[in-house]
């Protein structure tokens, strides 16, 4: 099978499901990802390994959402509920460019009290008093909120971060985009169309985003074929993703912790990495988590299909709701990335080169 | 097989055909960049000896003392007599610690100066006595020649009389890497030398006591020496044949930082499946987890490893169990770190006789049920 695979993906044809199946559950993992390491090389043959300087600060965590797996949220009203102004806000990203960031990931929970102009403001503000800083702003369930909120169309909200400066997005809130997965911990999210949709309407406006997925909980493989497919097909659509950004789901203090039989580890990780390289035949990065699976895992995936590391995440509050903590300094990250056999490049948001170590 | 470095095609020739490795070979093994070609090979070689099995035990790490008359570069563990943090356990002490789960005890220690060799002959029969069913792996072959040198004892009566008090087998410490230039640097040149601790493995062999070997680095080592290294303790294996198990030991920065970093986990990695090639003769070899974390471990279980040691309890585990017991956590552990490897974890004791295979998967109900 591993042959027929190599064939497939060097001869540049797609993979099917059934191949997906196998490198998802039967592949043996080093074959896999010596071949995903393979591709890897043939698209992007430098040895290499890119990072951003980026921060990843929250603006509330009142969310109306009630996702399963997640710890960060309180509901309206609650006493450990928390937003921040406008102006709160710009001192994070003030603090972040201070440190030398170039990306600002901002966003939150799902707050129904907030404006469009909230929003809005962020991104103009951001631009205008921190020209270096990429605002990488509002996941898309976030964007469904501000649309929700202020009556407009997805596609309007959008134009209007975008005259405010915004061109990325970050890929976060798609969780499984599988109907049952989604339903069963993130129900009030919509199915996969409400991510895709946003996505979608982004890319047709020329902006860029990540597709993440948050897998090991009650996903099948079929759920997760499901998703790449879908991540797939839109890339095929306006070619508006960058990476792909898988993580393993963090069950501390959630509801859905109690339903885990096994927390998903390194293997699994490097298994759905080196499947992604080969299936998403259109994406140009896939991003190594030093973060979710550790600073080793995040080595050992740089041999596995991996060409990115991802960022130094400055400020991290939503696995740290769940008991899991992780930091790393721009030093140690350009070691880490030399340790593991390869060239440390700073990029931008959208995988731009800044600066070769 | 496909490899990316087309040099280890010949490698790989060998491998399949189950030939022995060359030094040549064994220094591309460390040199090349396809580290995951390495691995393949060591896989291969793995699954053909022990499919998906994966072992571990219950044991229990003991040391009787850390005072030392070395003073080794890379130790941050030894103390002078006298000095802050130095101890020395009582055999009541030592005898307490065994709890009820145990299988197996790893005994090792400082080289003390003055404890006399009848005392460590008593700590065995004691812990023996009081739990039979309890396997007594005790004393590297450097604290074996230390007794020697201290007590004017030849090696074959040393081992003989700690046999006759109850050790089954020996650990594979005090290796560290088989150089004259690193005993210098390193000053370790007090410790038995290559001969002499191949000498002592070779008598315990011979005596029907199975041991295993170690290799110290990532620290000042060159790759030649660790090849060096493999190679003299597989000759060593053609001539006495008793090692049950390879051990590779990466450095611990700690504070004797002879290095700045501890070795990546893609050398640990290597240096594993490396071992695996060219230790063709040896049984089993080890990912422990202890020094390479749980991640590398569980990794390490596709590039050769098919052990990743035990639970090696403590009194810092005792303490954080509260109401489940130490040994149950850290089987649990062990488990999750063999399962998420996709293998089967087998639960041995220290000469590998099976205790319980484990199911691969589990449901929810059959996690907690295992706790």
């Amino acid at each position: 099978m591993i042959e027929s695979v190599r064939d497939r993906v060097l001869a540049g044809k797609r993979l099917d499901r059934e191949h997906g199946r196998w490198l998802l559950t039967g592949a043996p993992l080093l074959e896999l990802g010596a071949l995903a390491q393979e591709v890897r090389f043939a698209r992007l043959p430098e040895r290499a390994v890119t990072f951003v300087i980026d921060s990843n600060p929250n603006y509330t965590n009142v969310c109306v959402t009630d996702c399963q797996f997640c710890a960060f949220y309180r509901k309206p009203g609650h006493p450990e509920a928390w937003t921040l102004g406008v102006e709160e806000v710009l001192e994070k990203v003030a603090l972040a460019a201070a440190k030398g960031a170039t990306t600002v990931l901002l966003q939150g929970g799902h707050n129904p009290d907030l404006p469009l102009e909230y929003y809005v403001s962020l991104v103009r503000e951001t631009r205008r008093r921190f020209p270096g800083v990429t605002p990488h702003f509002f996941t898309a369930s976030e964007i469904q909120t501000v649309a929700r909120v202020s009556g407009l169309s997805i596609g309007d909200v959008l134009d209007r971060l975008r005259e405010a400066g915004q061109r990325t997005l970050p890929g976060g809130g798609a969780e499984v985009l599988s109907e049952r997965v989604r339903r069963r911990i993130a129900p009030k999210k919509g199915g996969p169309g409400a991510w895709l949709e946003v996505h979608r309407e982004a890319h047709r406006r020329g902006f860029q985003s990540t597709a993440t997925m948050m897998y090991g909980h009650v996903e099948t493989p079929d759920d997760l074929l499901d998703h790449l497919d879908a991540i797939r097909d839109l890339q095929d659509e306006h070619g508006g993703f960058t990476a792909f950004v898988p993580w393993s789901f963090k069950p501390g203090h959630t509801r859905l912790e109690k339903w885990i039989t096994q927390v998903q580890g390194p293997n699994a990780y490097l298994r759905m990495l080196a499947a992604a390289r080969l299936y998403l035949d259109n994406f140009p990065h896939v991003q190594a988590s030093w973060f979710s699976e550790g600073k080793r895992a995040g080595q050992i995936a740089l041999h596995f299909g991996a060409d990115d590391w991802g960022g130094t995440l400055f400020e991290e509050n939503v696995h740290r709701a769940a008991d899991f903590v992780n930091t790393i300094g721009v030093e140690e990250i350009v070691t880490l990335i030399r340790e593991a056999g390869f060239a440390p490049v700073q990029r931008t948001t959208t995988y731009e080169i800044l600066r070769r170590y | 097989m496909r490899l990316a470095d087309q040099r280890l095609s010949p490698v790989w020739d060998k491998v399949r055909a189950g030939e022995r490795l060359s030094r040549e070979d064994g220094l591309l093994l460390f040199e090349t960049e396809d580290l995951l070609g390495v691995g393949r090979m060591a896989d291969h070689v793995k699954s053909r000896r022990e499919g998906d099995r994966a072992y571990f035990v219950i044991n229990r790490y003991i040391s009787p003392t850390n005072v030392c008359v070395l003073s080794c570069a890379f130790c941050g563990f030894a103390r002078k007599q006298g000095e802050a943090g130095a101890f020395e356990h009582s055999i009541e002490d030592i005898v307490g610690m065994v709890r009820a789960e145990v299988r197996e005890v790893h005994i090792v220690g400082g080289h003390h100066p003055d404890w006399p060799f009848e005392y460590y002959e008593r700590v065995l029969a004691a812990l023996h006595a009081a739990r039979p069913d309890v396997q007594i792996k005790a004393f590297t072959a450097a604290e074996i020649d230390w007794f020697c040198r201290r007590w004017k004892l030849e090696p074959r009566e040393v081992l003989t009389r700690l046999k006759a008090a109850g050790l089954q087998t020996m650990p594979g410490g005090g290796a560290e890497i088989f150089s004259p230039r690193l005993a210098k640097l390193l000053r370790y040149t007090g410790k038995a030398g290559a001969d002499r601790w191949c000498e002592i493995h070779g008598t315990a062999h011979a005596l029907g006591i199975r041991t295993n070997a170690t290799m110290l680095y990532g620290h000042v080592e060159t790759l030649a020496e660790r090849v060096d290294h493999l190679l003299r303790l597989r000759a060593q294996q053609d001539a006495s044949g008793g090692f049950l198990t390879f051990v590779p030991l990466p450095y611990q920065v700690g504070t004797t930082r002879l290095v700045p970093r501890p070795t990546p986990p893609a050398d640990n990695l290597r240096t594993i499946a490396a071992a695996r090639l060219l230790l063709d003769n040896f049984p089993h070899v080890e990912a422990y987890w202890v020094l390479l974390g749980e991640e590398t471990a569980s990794v390490a279980l596709h590039f050769g490893a098919d052990d990743v040691n035990g639970t090696l309890e403590d009194e810092r585990v005792q303490h954080m169990a509260g109401a489940e017991t130490p040994a149950g956590l850290a089987r649990e552990q062990l488990l999750r770190m063999i399962r998420d490897a996709g293998k089967v974890p087998v639960e041995r004791d220290a000469l590998y006789n099976v205790v319980k295979v484990w199911p691969g998967e589990v449901s929810a109900a059959a996690a907690r049920a295992e706790r």
